[in-house]
């Protein structure tokens, strides 16, 4: 044993074994993508930014039942909101700490009206910390950007809710 | 112009020929390096600047020039500055003696590889004034185990370079090549090649003997207290050195500029060429390397250097001696 063991040191065995797999390895197909010009797949159920949505006749479908607020663990989701001239009760305020937030889903799973959602985009970073200060004006103006996905998304996701 | 202006503004000349090639083959070099490693572990490494990320080198350098140096204000401050000049320095007059082909060398002196060695010695003082100037523990650690490492290996070195010493009889590193033409002295002298590699590896605070800067547990060795241009210029020495070392290797071993067979196709093939072809193969097996091997205990180092390699190698050197001696081959000059 000691023999067989000295001249494999002697012949580095092991050594040239290695190097011969990491010679055909480095020819292998790469585990890792060319991110910033390539993009792996999101999934549909995905917590990346919020947004929140509105109806397709452009109302929006936040009703200020503040659940999302109740429920949020991190206490991000700041609501105020009034009863509007036609007798509906809508937000006056809706902010989200997203510096607070913690991405956990609970004010998606929440909302009654699927109006707060939390979208596939998921490079949101800025150069300042108050531009993460998302009010409503900046919900929305998400939720009209990625309209098309997130309907899709909770259409696709829809035979599990 | 008076005759010593155009004699200095001559050998300045070929001075700046020899060294921006090399400064731009060390940028280049640290981008296959970096890409070698990628591709082991299948990562695409720097691919972003310039064509195949080839200018990565450059953004580094020009990022680091922009970086301010920050100078502790417990260090030894002429030496803290002194140190990185001195690796790089000392990495690049080496390149001096460095025969590219038959006529193509700068100094052509008759003691080239001892001159070499003289200078890779030298080196480890960058790293000692390095540790020392910064005044703090890491640093230190770092530099003393370089110290040891970089002195026990070259005692190893040494001996493997008589070993080609005997087969020459010259110290020049033209003749070195030229006694090559025959058969290249990795084919005799196998072991000793091998063992170079390894021992070159440790002289260079390459993986798997980076101890110096292992960075689990020296943070960076003696690099810790080091930024911005005077970090990069430890950095650019260090590859530099690297360069040598392969250099040093496919001159004493692979024949240098010779090519491989004398027939049609490599024959044409200008000399420098094959030189430098010698040089990125052996760099290639430096950075494979790098890739698959764990670091090594500081205690397995040494055991490796004084116990192992050093008794091999001066065994080689009486067998070699002994064997050119009974079959009466040795060189006259």
């Amino acid at each position: 044993m000691k023999i067989k063991r000295f001249f494999k040191t002697i012949l580095m065995i092991d050594f040239i074994t290695g190097l011969l797999i990491a010679i055909k390895e480095s020819f292998r197909q790469k585990k890792t993508i060319n991110y910033p010009f390539e993009k792996g797949s999101v999934s549909p159920r995905a917590r990346g930014e919020h947004a929140l949505r509105r109806y397709p006749n452009g109302e929006e479908r936040c009703i200020a039942c503040k659940l999302c607020e109740a429920v949020c663990p991190a206490q991000a989701i700041t609501i105020e909101s009034q009863e509007r001239s036609d007798g509906s009760r809508k937000t006056t305020r809706y902010d989200i700490d997203m510096l607070k937030c913690i991405y956990c889903g609970l004010c998606e799973q929440s909302c009654p009206v699927d109006a707060i959602v939390q979208g596939p985009n998921f490079e949101f970073a800025t150069e300042t910390r108050e531009e993460l200060y998302y009010n409503k004006e900046k919900l929305l103006e998400n939720g009209d950007r990625w309209e098309s996905i997130l309907a899709a998304n909770i259409n696709a996701d829809s035979s599990h809710r | 112009m008076p005759e010593y202006a155009s004699i200095l503004f001559s050998e300045v000349l070929k001075i700046l020929m020899l060294l921006i090639p090399v400064l731009v083959s060390v940028a280049m070099i640290v981008w296959l390096d970096r890409r070698v490693w990628a591709f082991v572990q299948k990562r695409r490494g720097p691919n972003v600047v310039g064509p195949f990320g080839l200018l990565q080198s450059l953004a580094d350098a020009l990022k680091y020039i922009f970086k301010e140096i920050i100078i502790p204000a417990s260090s030894n401050k002429v030496i803290f500055i002194l140190a990185p000049i001195i690796t790089m320095t000392l990495a690049l007059i080496s390149w001096a003696v460095i025969p590219f082909s038959e006529d193509f060398v700068l100094a052509d002196i008759n003691v080239g590889i001892l001159y070499l060695f003289a200078v890779s010695s030298l080196g480890v003082y960058g790293i000692i004034m390095g540790g020392w100037a910064s005044n703090s523990k890491y640093p230190f650690l770092g530099a003393i185990r370089s110290a040891a490492q970089m002195v026990s290996y070259e005692v190893s070195i040494g001996i493997i370079i008589i070993n080609v010493l005997l087969c020459v009889g010259s110290l020049n590193l033209s003749d070195i090549v030229k006694a090559q033409e025959n058969v290249w002295y990795i084919i005799p002298l196998f072991p000793m090649f091998v063992i170079f590699f390894i021992s070159a590896l440790a002289e260079t605070n390459r993986p798997p003997f980076d101890l110096p800067e292992a960075e689990a547990e020296l943070v960076a060795g003696y690099q810790t207290e080091y930024s911005g241009m005077m970090y990069a210029m430890f950095w650019l020495g260090e590859y530099a050195n690297i360069l040598l070392m392969c250099a040093l290797g496919s001159i004493l071993f692979l024949g240098g500029w010779l090519t491989p067979i004398d027939i049609f196709p490599f024959n044409v093939i200008p000399s420098p060429i094959w030189l430098i072809l010698k040089i990125l193969l052996l760099f290639i097996l430096f950075a494979l390397v790098k890739a698959i091997v764990p670091r090594y205990r500081y205690d397995q180092l040494m055991r490796l250097g004084w116990k192992v390699f050093l008794p091999l190698s001066l065994t080689w050197v009486v067998l070699t001696a002994g064997y050119l001696m009974y079959f009466d081959l040795l060189p006259v000059n």
